[in-house]
């Protein structure tokens, strides 16, 4: 999906783009497609150990071996209503507790602000 | 030591009233023992000798099979061959030690007050060396890994006895090491304490994570990781590198101090080095 607009707006201009998204019958069903690929790619920041690595500590969907450091990471929807807050928790999980042993995962650039955002997208399905 | 007090407290295991009036390296160590105590009550104060293997039964089931035929062996006898072969100048090891060197691990790391500074069994090895016209040995492994296990065999079943004497610098050297083990470091932002006091027993991923208490009776460690010996300063660089934090120097003051640390907290404790490690 994310290709897709990119060859577009090499082969031709701006308005060859809108046209052609203008010609698709449903629009709808490309931004969940694009909506998804967010949660794949968050998914696979999260489990990959270079990155979030959170799986090194939460329990998580569709992972294995993980540790049991922090809690499992289910209901997220309910635990955190305000989406902002759980960005902000895995921003800095220090802010909410000091001593936590959770990285800092943006104050210490170890996730990059877009990957963060993806990540929340993905951890908000769980 | 403020950070320490302010955790122990909010954690509730002890009344903030009865530290803030005697601080010091014996109630350091009393409120040490006490956290592990009653985290772990079932195990039993000499096991922790045998760090994660003392509260994990799965893993310590294959371990006692690996100890079986250790495979530390070959390195106590070599680092026998080497502790009894003269330098150069026709002394040994022996010269340099007290009891000549036999049943004295338990001892070290001790602070030095007319060298200003910790002093590990390994720097005093190759002090010894020094002092006798020979070249130093290679810090983390090899030839002194092999001595210092023929030296920590010796000393098995004997007490860690590690004094903090009333002396400013060996002070100042248990202070900076003690910040150390609970100051949060390196990019992921975590303290020695985080995983090995906090979350002792708990899972990163599969690796249990050992209490600090008793880590350091058994080092050296074979570890199948690294196929072969290592000394403990060798693993605190490893673990230092877990948490991206750019590891000091093998025998550095910094490592050094943290080991003088780790050891006093292990006092009372029995030897049992070399060990086997995954
Ligand atoms: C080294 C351990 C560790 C790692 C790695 C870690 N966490 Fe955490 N996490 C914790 C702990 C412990 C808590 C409990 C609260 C606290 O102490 O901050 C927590 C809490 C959370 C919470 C709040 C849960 C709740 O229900 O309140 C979320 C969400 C979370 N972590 C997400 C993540 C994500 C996403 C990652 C990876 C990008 C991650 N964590 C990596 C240890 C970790
Ligand atoms: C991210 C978590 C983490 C941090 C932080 C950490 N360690 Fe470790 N450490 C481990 C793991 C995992 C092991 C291997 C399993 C075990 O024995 O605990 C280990 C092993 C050790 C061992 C060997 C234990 C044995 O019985 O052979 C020592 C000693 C040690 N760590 C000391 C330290 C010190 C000192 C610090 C701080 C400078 C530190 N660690 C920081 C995770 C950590």
């Amino acid at each position: 999906m994310r290709t897709l607009p990119s060859i577009l707006t090499t082969a031709g201009s701006v308005l060859a783009l809108a046209g052609t998204l203008a010609l698709l019958p449903t629009t709808g069903v490309a931004a969940d497609a694009k909506a998804e690929s967010v949660v794949e790619q968050g998914k696979a920041i999260a489990f990959d150990r270079k990155k979030g690595n959170c799986l090194a500590c939460h329990q998580i969907d569709g992972g294995s071996l993980p540790g049991n450091i922090g809690p499992p990471l289910i209901a997220m929807k309910a635990r955190f209503p305000d989406k902002a807050k759980l960005r902000a928790q895995i921003w800095d999980a220090t802010k909410a507790n000091p001593n936590s042993i959770m990285p800092p995962f943006g104050r210490q650039q170890i996730l990059s602000e877009s990957e963060i955002d993806k990540v929340v997208e993905f951890v908000y399905t769980l | 030591m403020k950070k320490l007090l302010t955790l122990i407290a909010t954690l509730g295991m002890i009344s903030a009233a009865s530290v803030a009036v005697q601080a010091g390296p014996q109630q350091d160590l009393k409120e040490f023992r006490a956290y592990y105590k009653e985290r772990f009550p079932d195990v039993p104060f000499n096991d922790f000798v045998n760090g994660v293997y003392a509260i994990d039964q799965a893993s310590r089931e294959q371990w006692e099979s690996i100890e079986e035929f250790p495979p530390y062996e070959l390195n106590i006898d070599n680092g026998k061959k080497l502790f009894e072969t003269p330098f150069a100048n026709g002394k040994t090891y022996a010269s340099c030690f007290p009891n000549k060197g036999i049943g004295i691990k338990q001892n070290y790391p001790y602070y030095d007050a007319k060298a200003g500074k910790v002093i590990t069994l390994e720097a005093a090895i190759n002090n010894c060396r020094t002092a006798n016209g020979e070249k130093p040995l290679k810090w983390k492994k090899g030839p002194i890994a092999d001595i210092s296990a023929y030296m920590a065999y010796t000393s098995r079943g004997k007490k860690i006895d590690v004094k903090v004497p009333a002396d400013k610098g060996a002070m100042e050297a248990y202070e900076r090491g003690k910040e150390h083990f609970y100051a949060k470091r390196g990019q992921l932002n975590m303290s020695c304490a985080d995983c090995h006091m906090y979350n002792a027993g708990n899972r990163v991923r599969a690796d249990i994570l050992s209490p600090a208490l008793g880590h350091t009776t058994h080092f050296p460690v074979y570890r199948s990781k690294w196929g072969g010996l290592g000394t403990i300063q060798r693993r605190y660089g490893g673990c230092n590198k877990q948490v991206r934090a750019k590891p000091y120097k093998a025998q550095s003051v910094e490592y050094s101090d943290l080991e003088y640390f780790e050891t006093y907290m292990s006092n009372g404790l029995e030897s049992n080095g070399p060990g086997a490690r995954k």
